[in-house]
């Protein structure tokens, strides 16, 4: 049959020659290349005191977001778990009270929202159903758990400290949605 | 009497932590090989990593599969590891020590059948093997017993026959005497590079070293013979393994690269001597353990056919032509034809 790409080869089964036969210039061939190998550089990155910058786009553990003043983004709209394939998030809304303006941005908020992180699949729907700058996926990794309840992460985990804000401006998409 | 128990000690101890640190150099020579670090974590440069290992394989369950035969089960890493111990008594291990009170000599025993003892005693070693394989009583280490006896058996021919050409040329079986002939640079080496080859290739079969791992063959056969051990026992059969790459090694640099000869050795004399000659015949062995470890992490295993073709229809027949010529050689140089 013709070849059409001109890249097919012809697979031979002529008998070995005797220099094939003998194994052993093969054999030395085959060590000396590896011998080459023992001056190479290593690739091995050491864990635990090296650690490898993320890409820029990499989605981890989530982050619900709080504005300058400190107040939770989150109005409980329920688009994230809407967007949700994975089904991982559910949250309970509920209405603000007097008094509670320093604590969450506009009328209504997530007195529960939970993520499953067995469920989760990092897709990153979620941040980009919410119209409230609200849920990021960030750079942080999920750490291990013993039990599979400790996956489900509740606000506790998941709202931002504000002694301890998480940076989310280099994430890919923060820079359209500030620019409104 | 003292001297040879404490000789005895001294080369036990040798021996075995040779063998652990083996087991260490051969993840890192793997390392290497493959453009990584290797262990470095247990102590510096991990250097304790043959004792982290050791005792984890002693706080593992020692477990006896109850349709094994027990008693076997428990033989064949005793075997194994005796065995393999057992070799090192008749190697030399450099000159005599000179003292006040006589000379020490550097080996354990010096038996007139040296060379058939080693022989003997590493083919009673595949016993620990075939009696582990069987009584696991499983498929696979059954499998790997057989192919681990079979192996032994069709390289043992070719080794023997290489190793007559090293005694007819040297008129000893004795391997103190085999070299002592071997004196200076006057290696063997450079009179027999075939039966070199083939005493090489077939010491890598007798170990059950890579390419000849068929006995093992995790792959395929999932651990082989030692697929139902664990704990120690399993840490025996793979000392064992390592014992027998050192005793191999020294056996390779006795019989082939002078023991501990070194050029320009009659510059020096007495109790040097003896130091440097330990020296060299210990930078030999690790060499050549080095080169047992680069073959593995090069080459891949052999298909079981290609052994036994390789070992009945290519190493036996070149094994007998090289006995040959060597005999005719000898005839010639010594005027039996005159």
């Amino acid at each position: 049959m013709q070849s059409l790409s001109n890249r097919s080869k012809v697979v031979s089964d002529k008998p070995m020659t005797f220099m094939e036969k003998l194994y052993l210039p093969a054999i030395l061939g085959g060590m000396w290349i590896t011998f080459t190998h023992l001056f190479r550089k290593h690739n091995t990155l050491k864990y635990p005191e090296q650690t490898k910058a993320f890409a820029p786009v990499y989605r981890g553990m989530h982050v619900l977001k709080r504005d300058e003043q400190g107040r939770e983004n989150c109005t409980a709209c329920g688009l994230c778990a809407v967007a949700c394939p994975a089904e991982a998030i559910t949250m309970v809304a509920n209405e603000r009270e007097k008094g509670e303006e320093h604590l969450y941005r506009e009328e209504k908020y997530a007195e529960i929202y939970e993520i499953n992180m067995l469920r989760c699949i990092f897709c990153g729907l979620c941040e980009e159903a919410c119209p409230k700058e609200a849920i990021f996926l960030t750079d942080r990794l999920v750490p291990t758990e013993y039990e599979r309840a400790d996956f489900i992460y509740g606000k506790d985990k998941l709202v931002e400290s504000m002694d301890y804000r998480i940076d989310i401006t280099d994430r890919q998409s923060t820079g359209k949605r500030t620019e409104k | 009497m003292l001297e040879k128990l404490i000789l005895v000690g001294i080369i036990f101890t040798i021996s075995l932590v040779i063998a652990m640190y083996a087991t260490y150099f051969e993840r890192k020579v793997a390392a290497w090989f493959q453009d990584r670090i290797g262990p470095d974590r247990a102590g510096p440069f991990g250097l304790l990593q043959p004792l982290a290992d050791g005792v984890k394989m002693f706080l593992k369950e020692d477990f006896i599969p109850r349709n094994s035969d027990k008693w076997l089960f428990i033989m064949g890493p005793g075997i194994a590891m005796f065995t393999s111990l057992m070799t090192s008594t008749i190697i030399p291990w450099g000159p005599d020590i000179v003292t006040a009170s006589g000379n020490i000599v550097l080996q354990v025993a010096d038996f007139d059948i040296g060379i058939l003892f080693i022989l003997g005693v590493v083919s009673v070693g595949v016993y620990g093997i075939m009696i582990g394989g069987w009584a696991s009583n499983n498929k696979f280490s059954l499998f790997g017993a057989i192919r681990a006896s079979s192996q032994m058996i069709s390289y043992e021919l070719a080794m023997g026959i290489s190793v007559i050409t090293i005694v007819m040329m040297t008129g000893s079986l004795s391997l103190r005497d085999i070299t002592e002939a071997q004196h200076g640079m006057n290696w063997n080496i450079f009179y027999q590079p075939l039966a070199f080859v083939i005493f090489f290739v077939c010491s890598l079969a007798e170990l059950n070293r890579a390419p000849f791992d068929l006995a093992e063959c995790e792959s395929e056969l999932i651990g082989g013979y030692h697929t139902e051990y664990g704990s120690m026992k399993l840490g025996f059969f793979l000392f064992a393994e390592y014992v027998g790459m050192f005793i191999s090694s020294a056996v390779i640099s006795i019989l082939f690269f002078g023991g501990y000869n070194f050029p320009g050795m009659d510059m020096v004399e007495g109790n040097t001597l003896a130091v440097l000659g330990v020296v060299a015949l210990f930078v030999k062995i690790f060499f050549f353990i080095f080169v047992i470890m680069w073959i593995r992490w090069t080459l891949p295993r052999f298909r079981f056919d290609q052994l036994m073709h390789l070992g009945w229809k290519t190493l036996i027949p070149l094994a007998l032509i090289n006995l040959l010529v060597t005999g005719l050689v000898i005839a010639f140089t010594s005027g039996w034809f005159n």
